[in-house]
């Protein structure tokens, strides 16, 4: 799923973003973000409403200017230059289709613009039209379509003019359950065979998980992780991201010379601490856990607690187990236990790989990792 | 039916008659006094009376054979175009600007864009008058252009603000990530969905030069009278019978107007 | 394009991006420049200029234009206009809240015809209106004519060119202005709460005036702030239906004009009305808010 990034299209760039700023009164939105984006590649950026990343998103686009800063598409400066000089492709979340203009108007616009012929434009409107699967759709107006139907439209309307970067603001949270996750698909399969440089904005973490090459983290204008999916999954750097990324469950740990500690007991790592500071957590994923049965494998790391039931959800199985001081935490499994299931009330052990185990710091870095 | 409930507080249509009544008489007032000028105009006295003793159309005949009140007239219809125009362009960029501007100093100038709605009308005329004497301004037509675009521009501003306001601003973000320049985004984009609010504007600029009595009255001298300046002379002077007649054509020209404004705008208020 | 060397302190590009920022606001307010200009010069400045003006007597500057005001005559033009205003106002109120009560619960296309013979006189010309009532209201016009064929008068009643006169005619003038703001409060007062009140045992003439009347009250103020500074300084209606016994201020600023061609007290006229205009506007800005007089569409 995740081609190599770096490979890019022939005329896509990357980004250096240096420094950039923005203060709005006493509110911080950027705070003096670095971000380098490889040419080719889909990078998202991921947080909460309020971390920045609409705003970091406009200013790529050129609608929002920085306090201070810098951005540069390969060797230019581009942080002066007004949006319609700086050769990208942009979709938001409302399509913002004209409506005073037919699908083939639309996506002929930029081409226009461009001061491209008549028979040209036709040509490449009929090209863009197949590349996003509606062929023939040219002489539809823009209300006879779905919200499906408009997204697509909207991106032939954002590469048609194959701009060097392509941005796009939550484009899919409109759209329903089915809609997106099919539609998630097909924007990643796009940006596979046009090679751009995409920018991508969303506070859906599984969708940042399933499309992107990388996944920049934001929170409070901040930018708190920069890293592939899975080591964002397996490795996240703080306790806010191991909460936004996936189900996790946190626990409080003591840290004592590079050690973690919980109730007492030192917990077996695969790699030392990524941080000194004295408040941790160990952030549990449900799916990485064990109900333990019977003997205890050496290598793991053992959780007391009491059964407090199962939940079934269809492809999985959630037990809810209390631990010593009150906490809730959950087991996922996708099979039944059989005989030997565990009942409510239950003394249980919890069996988690040190692979699994992650310890992460109750604040953010400093520096992002 | 008068006793069932006319709002959802229970009170019965029977206990609010006195209310639809008293409100079908005031809408009456609005409406009818206008309306009754018209079989005035058929009147074939030289006196106001009603009914009128005798039908005819001479005073239609009056009206078009007279040299006056055609060059009248033409000219209020010349002053109310150029008007329409200037106002329009003006006021829309105006609007524009004003709309998506964020500086602090935005504020002073929609209160100065403002303040020829708010000042007495006497006040404009006599100001102007004085500015518009040592320079020659005064019974021309580019003088009364200038005077009563003063007065339309504040009108197209509300009208076209109103547009912007209900425009999704994403649009022209569109189309400047597109290569539009600002310029080009407002021409091909925002321009054709607002027009509504541009046009509706454009009509009530043309309505108000039209109908602009004072400072035409201080303005408009001589041969370059406009229809209401000779209309007001008329009026106070000696009571002419061919007013009537002019009325009757204004209100059907009032009444095609409304029309197209309320084809413009469904569903919105003024 | 050029390297851009970090500033100690300042940030990267900082001084090049706010003068960049500064720069699209400026442009942005310049597209004002047009009407600013055209009003500026035609509209405000003269103000200026009369208010100079007002001080020049025949031998240069002096305070005569304005001692001549405090003749009784200029204070019984002073009273008259005022008191036209508020009884103006007053009717428009008391005939305006039914009306825009009423036509705020209305089904759509009910109110929206309602409005549109509201606004009706909006889009007739004002001399039609005025001459419209001249027919109506003179001796042989069309109230006497029924009065006396109906045998309930013997003597045609002055009805015009007078204060009753100038009164009914600047009611219909100004009707729309008090109705519309009130109209558009009025309608967004939602009925939850008449609902509620109901349903905690209010009767309906209760409810209406300790729920929706103290809610109407910003369109009340609209409305009556928009009648009465229009009012104070209405030329055509008085001049017309006054008949020369109800003269207002704006008439005496018309008179010195173009009777006297008296610059200077017509300079004085007009601005002891622009500063009760600016009086009335200002204490009620006080009380509401001018941004939402501008902003009120």
């Amino acid at each position: 799923m995740t081609p190599e990034a770096g490979r890019g299209g022939a005329a896509s760039l990357p980004i250096t973003i240096r420094r950039l700023t923005k203060r709005y009164g006493k509110f911080t939105a950027l705070d003096h973000i670095d971000l380098e984006i490889k040419s080719g590649e889909f990078i998202t950026l991921l947080g909460p409403s309020g971390s920045g990343k609409t705003t970091l998103l406009m200013m790529l686009g050129g609608f929002v200017q920085p306090d201070s800063g810098s951005i540069r598409f390969g060797d230019q400066e581009v942080v002066l230059l007004p949006p319609h000089k700086r050769g990208i492709g942009m979709v938001f979340q409302n399509y913002a289709l004209f409506p005073h203009m037919n699908v083939a108007a639309n996506l002929g616009y930029p081409l226009k613009l461009r001061g491209c012929r008549r028979d040209e434009i036709a040509d490449r409107v009929a090209k863009a039209l197949e590349l996003v699967e509606l062929g023939g759709y040219g002489e539809r107006g823009v209300h006879q379509l779905s919200g499906g139907q408009k997204q697509r439209v909207a991106l032939a309307r954002a590469i048609i003019f194959e701009p060097r970067i392509l941005l796009m603001d939550e484009p899919l949270s409109a759209l329903d359950k089915n809609l997106r996750e099919k539609m998630q698909l097909e924007i990643r399969r796009l940006h596979d065979r046009l090679g751009l440089t995409s920018v991508y904005v969303t506070h859906d973490q599984r969708e940042a998980l399933t499309m992107s090459d990388r996944i920049a983290v934001l929170n409070r204008g901040r930018l708190v992780q920069l890293d592939q999916p899975r080591d964002l999954y397996e490795q996240p750097a703080s306790r806010f991201i191991a909460d936004f990324i996936g189900e996790t469950h946190c626990v409080p740990v003591d840290v004592h010379d590079g050690k973690a500690l919980l109730f007492g007991k030192v917990l077996q790592l695969d790699r030392p601490l990524r941080s000194a500071a004295r408040a941790q957590s160990l952030a549990l994923r449900p799916e990485k856990l064990h109900l333990l049965v019977g003997d205890v494998p050496p290598q793991l790391n053992v959780i007391e607690g009491k059964l407090r039931q199962h939940v079934f959800q269809g492809d999985s199985i959630v037990s809810y187990v209390t631990l010593a001081d009150g906490r809730e935490i959950a087991v996922r499994r996708s099979q039944g236990f059989g005989e030997r299931a565990p009942e409510p009330g239950d003394s249980v052990r919890i069996g988690i790989a040190p692979r699994d185990t992650i310890i992460v710091p109750d604040d953010e870095p400093t520096a992002p990792t | 039916m008068l006793g069932k409930a006319a709002t959802s507080t229970q009170i019965t249509h029977l206990q609010r008659l006195w209310l639809y009544l008293l409100c079908g008489l005031v809408v009456v007032f609005l409406v009818a006094p206008t309306l009754l000028v018209v079989p005035m105009s058929f009147s074939d006295s030289r006196f106001l009376q009603f009914p009128p003793p005798a039908w005819s159309l001479r005073w239609y005949r009056a009206y078009f054979n007279s040299i006056e009140w055609r060059d009248a007239t033409f000219i209020s219809l010349q002053v109310a175009i150029w008007t329409m125009l200037v106002s329009t362009v003006t006021g829309t960029m105006a609007a524009y600007g004003l709309h998506y501007c964020r500086l602090s100093l935005r504020r002073s100038v929609q209160i100065a864009l403002a303040l020829p709605m708010m000042i007495p009308v006497i006040l404009i005329a006599v100001g102007v008058f004085m500015l518009f004497a040592p320079l020659g301004l005064n019974s021309t037509i580019s003088g009364l252009v200038l005077a009563h675009s003063t007065l339309a521009i504040p009108l197209v501003m509300i009208s076209v603000s109103a547009g912007l306001r209900n425009f999704d601003a994403n649009q022209e973000m569109v189309a400047r990530s597109l290569g539009a320049s600002r310029i080009r985004a407002f021409l091909t984009v925002t321009l054709p969905q607002i027009a509504n609010s541009v046009v509706s504007g454009a009509l009530l600029a043309f309505v108000t030069s039209f109908d602009e009595v004072v400072i035409s009255l201080f303005v408009a001298g001589g041969d370059k009278a406009t229809l209401t300046r000779r209309m007001f002379l008329a009026l106070r002077d000696e009571i002419d019978p061919t007013i009537a007649a002019i009325s009757t054509l204004l209100i059907l020209f009032s009444i095609v107007l409304v029309g197209a404004s309320q084809f413009l705008r469904p569903g919105s208020k003024t | 394009m050029t390297m851009a060397h970090s500033e100690a302190g300042q940030g990267l590009n900082a001084t090049a991006l706010e003068r960049s920022a500064r720069n699209e606001q400026l442009r942005l307010l310049f597209l004002c420049a047009p009407a600013l200009l055209l009003i500026g010069i035609v509209a405000l400045a003269p103000m200026g200029w009369l208010s100079g003006l007002s001080f020049v007597g025949k031998d240069g500057l002096t305070f005569a234009n304005y001692e001549r005001l405090l003749h009784p005559s200029y204070q019984l033009t002073l009273l008259s206009t005022f008191q036209l205003a508020f009884v103006v106002t007053a009717i428009c109120l008391v005939l305006g809240y039914p009306l825009a009560y009423l036509t705020a619960q209305m089904r759509p296309r009910a109110a929206s015809l309602v409005m549109l013979c509201v606004l009706f006189p909006f889009w007739t010309s004002l001399l039609v209106r005025t001459y419209a009532w001249l027919v109506i209201l003179q001796r042989k016009g069309i109230v006497n004519t029924w009065l006396e064929n109906l045998g309930l008068i013997d003597e045609p009643l002055r009805l015009v060119y007078n204060f009753t006169g100038t009164t009914i005619g600047m009611v219909h003038v100004m009707l729309p202005f008090m109705v519309l703001p009130l109209y558009a409060a009025m309608k967004s007062i939602s009925p939850d709460y008449l609902q509620a009140a109901a349903s905690l045992g209010a009767p309906p003439v209760k409810a209406f005036w300790q729920v929706f009347v103290p809610q109407s009250i910003p369109g009340v103020i609209a409305g009556l702030i928009v009648v009465f500074v229009l009012s104070l300084g209405f030329y055509v209606t008085p001049a017309l239906l006054g008949g020369g016994k109800v003269m207002m201020w704006s008439m005496q600023v018309e008179r010195a004009m173009e009777v006297y061609a008296d610059w200077g007290a017509a300079s004085a006229l007009g601005v002891v009305l622009l500063v009760m205009t600016i009086g009335v506007l200002w204490l009620i800005s006080r009380l509401v808010g001018i941004g939402s007089l501008i902003e009120r569409d």
